[in-house]
């Protein structure tokens, strides 16, 4: 019978150069493993592989040399432990994000959670090409969000409140772009220079900020054969509606307009930005 | 600085984090409710964090001053035991 590998790749299951044998890639969330999970990929890594595996580069992991022969008994035994295949091909691939908020002192946002939602409603989506969405939780970029077709960078929009100010200057000092500037006492957030990095309202011994999370989305990155930084095309969007709105609205136009084998930022160059920005904006604006 | 009489002074700008704060710290700890100290430490992840984590031990951040050389000082009021 002839081997699908169309169906296999689907499937995870990556054609190794050796005869017969699978790069079989799992299906993870935000680099976010349990210890569960592990020990199920440390069994079939040893009593199916050879007993290592490949960490990809975007947070996966593969364990190479699976026969094919062994294919329904690995399944079984990366389900019991939890474990699902992932996908390669013309899909929505692993979604990426570093650990977020809930961990990190410099995150914004809740990166993982967020992760997890993209993931449920876009992971192994069908689409004329790979697609890739990656969530950062702050400026540092850790993630490198503008390396995705989507990518999504947590910020923190400040609003200073003057009657808990007690003017020790720190959030002058600690601002990277210049937008906090004291004037006779009074502290004034420049908004063009903002870049919603939170580290002023981080370092606020007063809690003299008031907080708004959000999300800073990027289309169009590109980090293969050809290299394109994401573009930022809307403001900072600060509730979950809105952003997958336009999200959706983003994947739709690629679903729509997309050539076979041809990524997002290929899409809209040939389409034109115009077009492109124009459908993001009226997502945005409801 | 002559805004405030300060009881002690720590120089953190030869540690690095974590050590900036456990030694500022340390400094606090040795002075009375209501004394001052002037933390000298170096821009960047100091200044981003020694100040909060001030805060959160029960200090009172009184002002951040900025030195010519790069450096800051920060002046802190020891909260209550």
């Amino acid at each position: 019978m002839a081997v699908d590998y169309a169906a296999l790749k689907k499937g995870g299951f990556m054609r190794q150069k050796q005869k017969n044998c699978f790069s079989l890639r799992l299906k993870v969330v935000g680099g976010h493993l349990t210890a569960k999970q592990l020990g199920a990929i440390s069994d079939v890594a040893d009593k199916f592989g050879n007993g290592y595996v490949h960490l990809t580069s975007r947070q996966g992991v593969e364990i190479p040399f699976i026969k094919l022969d062994d294919i329904d008994k690995v399944k079984a035994a990366l389900a019991a432990g939890d474990c699902e295949p992932g996908v390669c091909g013309p899909r929505v691939r692993t979604v990426t994000s570093c650990q977020g908020k809930e961990i990190c002192p410099s995150g914004c946002i809740d990166t993982y959670a967020l992760a997890q939602e993209l993931s449920e409603r876009f992971f192994a989506k069908d689409l004329p090409h790979k697609f890739k969405f990656g969530v950062t939780g702050c400026q540092n970029n850790c993630l490198k969000a503008e390396e995705n077709d989507i990518g999504i960078k947590g910020g923190i929009k400040v609003k200073w409140i003057a009657d808990k100010c007690i003017n020790c200057g720190v959030c002058e000092s600690i601002c990277r772009t210049r937008a906090v500037t004291s004037e006779d006492g009074k502290i004034v957030l420049d908004e063009s220079k903002c870049n919603y990095c939170g580290r002023c309202t981080k370092a606020c011994p007063a809690d003299a900020w008031e907080n708004s999370e959000g999300y800073i989305l990027s289309f169009g990155g590109l980090f293969g054969n050809r290299i394109h930084k994401g573009e930022e095309i809307v403001p900072i969007i600060h509730d979950k509606t809105t952003l997958f709105r336009v999200i959706d609205a983003a994947v739709e136009f690629f679903e729509r307009n997309a050539n076979s084998g041809e990524r997002f930022r290929l899409t809209i160059e040939r389409i034109g930005e115009e077009e492109f920005k124009r459908v993001i904006w009226e997502a945005y604006n409801g | 600085m002559a805004e405030y009489k300060i009881d002690d002074h720590v120089d953190i700008t030869d540690v690095v984090c974590p050590v900036t704060f456990v030694k500022a710290k340390i400094a606090i700890e040795e002075l009375e409710t209501g004394q001052i100290l002037s933390v000298h430490m170096n821009g960047g992840e100091p200044v981003q964090n020694v100040p909060r984590s001030m805060k959160e031990e029960g200090h009172k951040v009184l002002k951040l001053n900025k030195n010519d050389d790069g450096t800051f000082d920060l002046i802190v009021e020891k909260g209550e035991e």
